[in-house]
């Protein structure tokens, strides 16, 4: 590994661990809101990002897991349990979406999963008896660790932190075998993939399971953290919002979720708070969604490849015309000597 | 005789009320370069189609080492030992040079499952260098394909389809918008690969081309196709001299 990336590494680690001894009881709060859409947008990045599945239907496998384990709890089951059968269930009906993707692509597969995220809200919504309708679920308990208490803002964030780290070494694992050039392939070609021998159908149903496996587990966190959820943050809207964010963090980059889940859920709690940007933030942070998208169509970590594309294009022209001047400068000293 | 490597009988495709192929049978055996030329709409795509499982065949047979293989789809035909290039270029454009290579191979070894726990490179690297080294395409290994030139990128999109070590590639129009230095050095790669000294294998090619000078001197056998029949099968030799195809298709 490069020295760099080990430092940044050590440095990224040492805020996550020291920065919320530093925060109020709010500031944890929305790290740990973070963190939750960090790993949502983890899995949806999968899907979309690496796979090329065009998906707006995330939040309603975030809405199971949530729906999941709350029901469980009420039911008098361990939220242990609760979490495996959250990332069991998302996982089945995330196969079972992917099936549309195998038939349509692009702004059709979107809206056929758009229309998933609907059933499923309107589920969420008018099944009272199982989810309590409108009126939601409250009083979700946290879960616990033998001999710890996760009830405190702090030790949750820290219990989070260590389920996103976790989750994101396992998904950097599947990305670096073999399984991530097989995304990739079908997300950039997959007719091509498929003459290749890469079973475009399978790589296709598991980019959807396995990122609902994700928002499935970021669900079960969420409902935990927040203690009491409702149909709202499930509904198309928040899956606008969650590829919004795979979009803004980057496509594709691994830690595009990162930034993303910042932008999205960091920077406009942090607008809303600022003053005389409150009663601005909703139109300011549009308006900055739409620069970045003009300015850096494939999100804010391209950046970094656009500065070096561009290094390399100034130096490759600035050989050009260094080797174009040497060769006028030949021609002009071959004419002379033939003059003479 | 030996057995034929690949045996088309009877193939008949129609679309509506056009027979864009009407019971074509010929036969490819092991170790030979196939030619099938033909004017614009004679049947040749859709003749390709059929054989790489893009299109089922309203009629006919297709027998791959012997095996029926006509309903079978493309991923399954790769599976068996079919390769193939594509009349554009489709390289995967956002990975490297080298993953490229890998990637067209890596699916061929293992289950899915295994494929989790397996090296990021599959062991193919040392392969994929190999073919790097073959095609003189070193020099951009690292470079994301799309970047790459045309021709550089049609390079590999031909290594491509050889890195899975098949019997038996079909290339649409190797040569299309190639320019005429490069066509070539791709004559002279596929009849290197033809003979595959490294692999251990000997690949048969189809293939479909309008640069009558590079199929004439790569193929063993050419077959003429017009209006989705077969005109004429023989040789270069024979081809060139055989009053109809002048006629119908070589004309000057």
């Amino acid at each position: 590994m490069k020295k760099t990336t080990l430092i940044s590494i050590a440095i990224s680690a040492l805020v996550l661990l020291t920065l919320p001894q530093f925060l109020r009881n709010y500031g944890i709060y929305l790290l740990t809101y973070w963190l939750v859409f960090v790993l949502a947008t983890m899995g949806l990045n999968l899907t979309v990002g690496y796979a090329g599945q065009k998906s707006l239907g995330h939040a309603a496998f975030f809405g199971i897991g949530a729906y999941t384990v709350a029901i469980l709890l009420k039911a008098g089951i361990s939220w242990w349990i609760g979490l495996p059968a959250a990332a069991v269930l998302c996982f089945v009906v995330g196969l079972i979406l992917g099936f549309p993707a195998l038939r349509v692509q692009t702004i059709y597969l979107a809206f056929a999963t758009l229309g998933f995220n609907t059933a499923v809200w309107l589920l969420m919504r008018n099944e009272e008896w199982l989810t309590g309708g409108t009126f939601g679920i409250n009083n979700i308990a946290r879960p616990g660790l033998p001999g710890i208490s996760l009830d405190g803002n702090l030790a949750y964030y820290y219990f989070v932190l260590g389920v996103t780290v976790l989750l994101s070494l396992l998904l950097w694992g599947l990305l670096r075998s073999p399984w991530g050039k097989a995304f990739t392939a079908l997300r950039d070609n997959p007719i091509r993939a498929e003459s290749l021998g890469v079973d475009i159908r399978n790589y296709t149903l598991l980019s959807f399971a396995i990122g609902a496996v994700y928002a499935g587990i970021a669900g079960a966190l969420f409902a935990s953290l927040v203690q009491f959820i409702e149909p709202a943050p499930f509904a198309v809207a928040a899956s606008i919002m969650m590829y919004l964010m795979v979009v803004v963090g980057g496509p594709g980059y691994f830690l595009g979720p990162v930034l993303g889940a910042a932008v999205g859920v960091v920077l406009p709690e942090w607008m809303r708070d600022a003053p005389g940007v409150a009663d601005w933030y909703l139109p300011l942070f549009g308006a900055a969604v739409v620069v970045l998208m003009v300015g850096l169509p494939d999100g804010l970590l391209s950046l970094p490849d656009r500065i070096r594309d561009r290094k390399a294009a100034r130096a490759a022209s600035a050989a050009r015309a260094q080797a174009a001047a040497d060769a006028a400068g030949a021609a002009q000293g071959a004419a002379k000597t033939g003059a003479m | 005789m030996a057995q034929s490597l690949l045996k088309v009988s009877g193939l008949k495709k129609a679309y509506g009320a056009i027979q864009a192929v009407g019971g074509v049978s010929f036969e490819v055996m092991p170790g030979e370069i196939f030619g099938v030329i033909g004017p614009n709409g004679s049947g040749k795509t859709t003749l390709f189609n059929s054989m790489l499982g893009q299109i089922t065949p309203d009629e006919g047979k297709i027998e791959l080492n012997g095996e029926d293989v006509t309903q079978l789809g493309p991923l399954e035909l790769n599976r068996r030992g079919v390769g193939r290039t594509f009349q554009t270029l489709q390289v995967f454009g956002k990975m490297s040079v080298r993953d490229n290579l890998i990637v067209a191979a890596q699916e061929h070894s293992g289950t899915m499952l295994s494929r989790i726990f397996a090296p990021g490179d599959s062991n193919l690297g040392a392969k994929a260098d190999a073919l790097i080294d073959r095609f003189r395409i070193r020099h951009v290994a690292h470079k994301k394909a799309g970047e790459l030139s045309y021709g550089q990128q049609k390079l590999v999109d031909i290594a491509m389809a050889f890195m899975s070590e098949p019997d038996l590639v079909l290339l649409d129009e190797p040569c299309a918008g190639v320019n005429p230095s490069l066509v070539g050095g791709i004559s002279t790669l596929l009849k290197d690969l033809n003979h595959n000294p490294q692999f251990e294998k000997r690949s048969s090619f189809v293939v479909i081309e309008h640069n009558m000078d590079f199929v004439m001197d790569l193929c063993h056998r050419i077959m003429v196709m017009v209006e989705g029949q077969v005109m004429a099968i023989g040789t270069p030799a024979e081809i060139r001299a055989n009053k109809q195809v002048l006629d119908a298709y070589l004309g000057n």
